[in-house]
């Protein structure tokens, strides 16, 4: 395997939340992601899903260091091969890797200023780290917009002419043109079309085969993160409870939360038998997590042991990680590999 | 008289559809031309039977579903006829037309919210964040099924626990905001099914959803249709939910109806490029990673003064030049229950055409 080029360690954060009964009252810590550790190989593509609260965007924002984590590291391998900590750098140095490591957000709506032009939007991140001839510019934006699938002739409109996926489009060219190594693809395609979707995914795909960039890739559709990734980490809670290469955990997944995820996705297939796994109740609320497992209250297989004990996060099988008391006990169900039967 | 209108509804299962709309135009003046939003939609309803609107945004799904009930912004030229069968209120009479009813009036006001309901996408702009939940409820319930207090919020508190929500009374006085999101579509869900429906329209009911709050949501409306016997009109984008909720399906794109057949027509025989496009752009689990999606390449045009020819002959891979860009497509007719609008089935006409 190669190296890693991100080592995530006991990664935490936690958040101040004003506490409601009265208004002079203590606030309450919120512990949003709790000792998150994982390794990213240099060229793969990791997912990240769960459900909407349960800390993939805050961990895909503290690995940019779009907010700083309370506690933790964040090793990153440099080109030249030193590892350093990204989260304890600062100023300039920070500046130096930041232009390494990119990031997508879910929305092209909100994430282009509508004061800037196309191009302006794409060639910012060059002329705010660069000193570059106004025709040097030029030149890579259009090499960049072209990449992307964006017409250069109209990289002089504004975002307002665009359509979503041109939109998206945008917005990777502009995390593209400082050749970055890593990109956090954070609901990249969620606020897409259909159509659209596969578009800018085989987009994705393109890019990384061309330039080498390894995606961590934040999403809560499991149809599209079984498209897309090499490995997936399945978060609850602010904790990984699976993680594991994409192929093993869509066969054989090892957490029960993941099996019932899987089993909600509707599948385009009326023929399908829907023995789906309903399950009961909310996301437990972070500022009270419930005892032991977290995910106890949900859990169709729960027992004593879940109500008292935390589980840790084991490796159940070879690169195969879960925490989850009775995982590789328990017979769990994962997609079976459907004859694609479409016309 | 629910429990009447329930069980005539579980009886009459075919003859005459429920709701039939026929030719139905939406044109919105723009700023640049006239916008044909919704062109020419036809499709009928059955009683107790679910007929899934799919297409992507900006096809006009939205507005068609709408239209049904007027509730429309005025800016919406809407033309055609949407009739809607009256019949199990015990007037014997001949099916009313909703678009000839003045949209403000005592009639139509009489008919929305009560025989026909409808859940909107996102629940949180839905509801009004200053009244309780259950103030929101009884308002319904006051107007369409008992004046009296108590009785209303009795039936408010049943619906409730229905839907699966626990601790109704202190869920009763809450406010919207104190609901979680799957929480509150519950509560619509609840409020819509409230006066017992004929018919329900749920215009991306679990959208704003996870997927397990989702899967939540589509089998409490099954079990719901089961028990009341009412027809969905199921408007969505996710082919996933239209395969699991849907006896019929209609593809929509730019404002006309492109394809509808029964849900394992749309499925395994799909005609228009349109829908097989669509179903090939589709990841879906169980699939490979190294698979490559087939994505229909460009962008839904705006329907601004459009000529008369088929919208989606830009994006299409089958398209013959000269023919589908000269002229305006009209409905083919495959089988009994599967039509399509497009010319590489002209020649395979059964039946009249329209």
């Amino acid at each position: 395997m190669s190296k890693p080029i991100l080592d995530v360690v006991s990664l935490n954060k936690s958040f101040e939340v004003k506490s409601k009964k009265t208004l002079w009252g203590k606030p309450t810590r919120v512990q949003v992601l709790q000792d998150i550790s994982f390794q990213l190989y240099e060229g793969e593509t990791l997912s990240i899903v769960g459900e909407s609260g349960c800390g993939k965007t805050t961990l895909g924002r503290c690995i940019v260091k779009g907010i700083s984590a309370s506690s933790g590291e964040v090793n990153y391998m440099t080109e030249e091969g030193d590892t350093v900590d990204f989260l304890k750098l600062k100023g300039k140095e920070a500046k130096k890797l930041r232009k390494d490591i990119q990031m997508i957000f879910q929305d092209p709506y909100s994430s282009l200023s509508p004061r800037m032009s196309v191009f302006d939007i794409i060639a910012e991140p060059l002329v705010a780290n660069f000193k570059l001839k106004k025709s040097e510019i030029e030149e890579k934006v259009a090499e960049i917009a072209s990449q992307t699938g964006l017409n250069v002739s109209y990289l002089r409109r504004y975002p307002h002419a665009f359509s979503g996926g041109q939109r998206q489009r945008i917005a990777i060219a502009r995390a593209l043109i400082m050749q970055p190594r890593l990109i956090v693809c954070d609901e990249a395609v969620s606020a897409l079309d259909v159509s659209i979707q596969a578009q800018i995914i085989n987009l994705l795909k393109d890019l990384q085969e061309s330039f080498k960039i390894t995606y961590i890739f934040i999403s809560h559709d499991l149809s599209i993160v079984q498209n897309i990734s090499d490995r997936v980490a399945v978060m609850h809670l602010g904790k990984v409870v699976e993680l594991a290469p994409s192929e093993a955990m869509f066969s054989r997944p090892l957490h029960p939360y993941t099996e019932a995820l899987m089993s909600a996705v509707p599948q385009p297939d009326p023929e399908r038998k829907k023995d789906r796994i309903i399950l009961e109740g909310e996301v437990p609320n972070p500022a009270n997590p419930p005892s032991g497992c977290h995910f106890h209250p949900r859990c169709a297989y729960r027992t004593d042991k879940c109500v008292q004990q935390v589980p840790e996060l084991r490796e159940v099988d070879n690169g195969h990680f879960s925490a989850c008391h009775y995982a590789g006990e328990l017979n769990l169900k994962g997609v079976q590999a459907n004859e694609a039967k479409r016309a | 008289m629910t429990t009447q209108t329930a069980q005539a509804a579980c009886k009459a299962d075919d003859g005459q559809p429920l709701l039939s709309v026929q030719d139905l135009k939406i044109r919105i003046q723009m700023d640049n031309g006239v916008m044909q939003a919704v062109d020419g939609v036809d499709f009928e309803i059955k009683k107790g039977k679910t007929l899934g609107l799919v297409g992507e945004s900006g096809c006009g799904k939205s507005l068609t579903s709408r239209a049904i009930i007027g509730i429309n912004p005025k800016e919406c030229e809407t033309t055609g006829v949407i009739k809607y069968d009256l019949a199990s209120e015990g007037s014997a009479s001949d099916p009313i037309d909703l678009l000839s009813l003045d949209p403000k009036g005592k009639r139509i006001r009489s008919i929305r919210g009560n025989k026909i309901a409808m859940i909107f996408q996102e629940p949180m702009t839905a509801f009004s964040p200053m009244y309780t939940i259950g103030n929101q409820m009884v308002e319904m319930i006051r107007i369409h099924r008992t004046k009296n207090k108590k009785e209303a919020k009795k039936i408010a508190l049943e619906m409730l626990g229905k839907v699966g929500i626990s601790d109704q009374e202190k869920r009763f006085d809450q406010y919207p905001h104190e609901f979680s999101g799957g929480m509150r579509q519950r509560a619509m869900i609840a409020m819509a099914l409230s006066c017992n429906p004929e018919l329900l329209i749920a215009d991306e009911p679990t959208t704003a959803l996870d997927v397990t709050i989702q899967a939540q949501v589509l089998e409490l409306m099954q079990s719901l249709q089961r028990e009341f016997g009412m027809a969905i009109l199921l408007v969505t984008h996710d082919l996933g939910i239209i395969a699991e909720m849907c006896d019929e399906v209609a593809v929509m794109y730019l404002g006309k109806i492109v394809e509808q057949a029964p849900v394992r027509e749309i499925f395994y025989n799909p005609k228009h490029p349109y829908t097989k496009g669509l179903l090939k752009s589709m990841p879906r689990l169980g699939g490979e990673k190294s698979v490559r999606l087939d994505s229909i390449e460009g962008s839904v045009p705006m329907p601004i003064d459009m000529p008369p020819m088929c919208g989606f002959y830009e994006r299409c891979t089958d398209r013959i030049e000269g023919v589908c860009n000269a002229r305006s497509v009209p409905k083919t007719r495959i089988s009994d229950d599967h039509s399509v609008r497009c010319f590489l089935y002209s020649d395979q006409q059964r039946g009249e055409a329209q």
